[in-house]
């Protein structure tokens, strides 16, 4: 039911307004709005990846969206993760502190950043970034038929556009995701040693004393889907833009809304899964 | 100009397309003979894009027959498709440059996807057919630091770089000063006396379609109401023709 209600705001974000006079009557509109856009979605995927399984590859445009995506997003993920990592640093001292459990710190920041915190928060801060300029960049070449132009000159628009930006985000989110576990962990202990002076050998033998396989990988990985969701519904949603600027300007918040709310959906799912594998 | 037994480059049968319930296409029938040009004229919103957009296969009609060079572009795979338009140009309303790219890169876009041209080779193309269209000094500038009637000779060069047989403009003249607008018609004219193209050119503007159109045909409601030479249209009595031919 949560998630179903999750996807009817989805279909209401993606750009139905219902025009039915009744309460009911909307609330099929948007039930049909919502099935409409996951059949289309399920149906860009597949053109996606075939044009992105083919040969030839689009090897320059990747490497260009490699950069565009993965390098300019690394310095406001790593600043999302310090943040994220002196916060942790100092809320939970003080709740450790109450139960005499201060030695736990090192702990719980580390397992913190690297089972959770760091996958949700790189997803959520590239979703932002990464799926309005996505959003804006191909809903603007939509409407100025840049993307007509593309096709009529033989050019796949699916396979140059639409594969490079998904496959360059499926590869740089689990990398994204490290940067910022470094960042949350080393600022952790920054803030953590400024309280109270501790070693970084002492802090690093104390937080990765009881981490294994299941707590770092699996969770690391899972963030290549948060990639494909938010560089597919962010292509998905520019791919589909019409109605000029005030189009553009709809595709970029649906895009940004939408993949932030399946990155969110998507992590819930994972998690269950990853405790119901690694457990 | 030449009237070959064979089938005509550009063939259209009973073609139809509506959007969301209305019509915009209901039975049209076209044809460009090889080395023809041929205009098409109607009011706004009569379908005349779209008639562009469907010869390329950027858009399915909903029923009829389209054959470009005697193959039934409407039930081509992608990739046939794709090599059929590397043999047609298309000039479009506003142009479409890629904006993140120069002009030099929006000319070279198609040559470096499609033909195995050296860099320098390409280069030198591209610098040619920008100086076909008076654009050779301004290389390096982005699609939003030149004016609209540049960006449509350089949308032109870039449709003309596979040297294609089959070119396809949509209102290349719309919006643009006289004398752009004249020069845009000249190069319309020497591709067709140089490189014998067949063209199908979309316009609003009478004017310019009787200096470089060979043939005229008139879209009304979806349907085409008349065709021919300028001269066999101005004798026409239907109402609409003249005020069309009068005012246009």
């Amino acid at each position: 039911m949560l998630y179903f209600t999750f996807f009817l705001v989805a279909a209401a974000v993606a750009g139905t307004v219902p025009r039915a006079r009744s309460h009911g009557a909307a609330v099929w509109e948007l039930i049909v709005a919502m099935f409409e856009w996951f059949g289309d979605f399920a149906k860009f995927v597949t053109r996606v990846a075939r044009a992105a399984l083919t040969p030839p590859y689009e090897w320059r445009e990747l490497l260009r969206q490699l950069d565009a995506i993965g390098a300019k997003s690394a310095p406001l993920v790593a600043l999302a993760g310090a943040a994220t990592g002196v916060v942790l640093s100092l809320q939970t001292r003080d709740s450790l502190a109450r139960f005499g459990a201060k030695s736990m710190l090192p702990a719980i920041i580390v397992f913190s950043m690297i089972r959770e915190t760091g996958p949700i928060i790189t997803g959520l801060v590239v979703s932002g970034r990464v799926s309005a300029g996505i959003g804006a960049e191909l809903g603007s070449m939509k409407v100025t038929e840049q993307i007509d132009a593309m096709e009529a000159s033989a050019v796949d628009p699916y396979k140059f556009l639409a594969a490079t930006r998904v496959v360059a985000c499926i590869l740089v989110l689990p990398l994204l995701t490290l940067i910022a576990d470094f960042c949350g962990i080393l600022m952790g202990w920054i803030a953590n040693t400024l309280a109270q002076p501790v070693s970084p050998r002492f802090f690093l033998d104390n937080g990765f004393k009881d981490v294994v396989f299941s707590d770092f990988l699996p969770p690391t990985f899972k963030t290549a889907v948060f990639g494909f969701i938010i560089g597919g519904v962010a292509c998905f949603q520019g791919m589909r833009t019409s109605g000029g600027t005030e189009g553009v300007g709809r595709s970029t918040t649906s895009a940004v809304v939408l993949s932030s709310l399946f990155v969110i959906l998507a992590d819930v799912l994972l998690v269950r899964l990853i405790l119901f594998f690694y457990s | 100009m030449e009237h070959p037994t064979a089938e005509a480059p550009v063939t259209v049968k009973d073609l139809r397309k509506t959007f969301g319930g209305q019509t915009v296409l209901n039975g049209v029938d076209l044809e460009a003979a090889q080395g023809e040009t041929v205009a098409v004229l109607g009011r706004s919103g009569t379908g005349k894009s779209v008639l562009l957009k469907l010869l390329v296969g950027l858009q399915s009609p909903d029923s009829g027959s389209i054959r470009i060079r005697g193959q039934e572009i409407t039930k081509l795979e992608e990739n046939r498709l794709n090599e059929l338009r590397k043999k047609m140009g298309f000039l479009f309303q506003q142009a479409a440059l890629y904006d993140s790219l120069t002009v030099e890169q929006n000319v070279e876009f198609p040559l470096m996807r499609h033909t195995r041209m050296a860099p320098g080779e390409r280069r030198q193309r591209v610098r040619e057919l920008l100086a076909d269209v008076g654009m050779e000094k301004d290389l390096e500038k982005l699609p939003s630091q030149i004016s609209g009637g540049m960006q449509k000779r350089v949308g032109l060069a870039r449709a003309l770089a596979l040297e294609p047989d089959i070119v396809l403009f949509d209102e290349p003249t719309a919006g643009l000063d006289p004398i752009t607008a004249g020069e845009i018609g000249k190069v319309i004219v020497q591709l067709k006396q140089k490189r014998k193209i067949t063209a199908v050119v979309v316009t609003h503007d009478v004017r310019g379609a009787r200096k470089f159109a060979d043939r005229l045909v008139l879209l009304r409601d979806g349907r085409i109401v008349t065709e021919g030479t300028f001269e066999n249209l101005q004798k026409s009595r239907d109402d609409f023709v003249v005020q069309f031919l009068r005012d246009g």
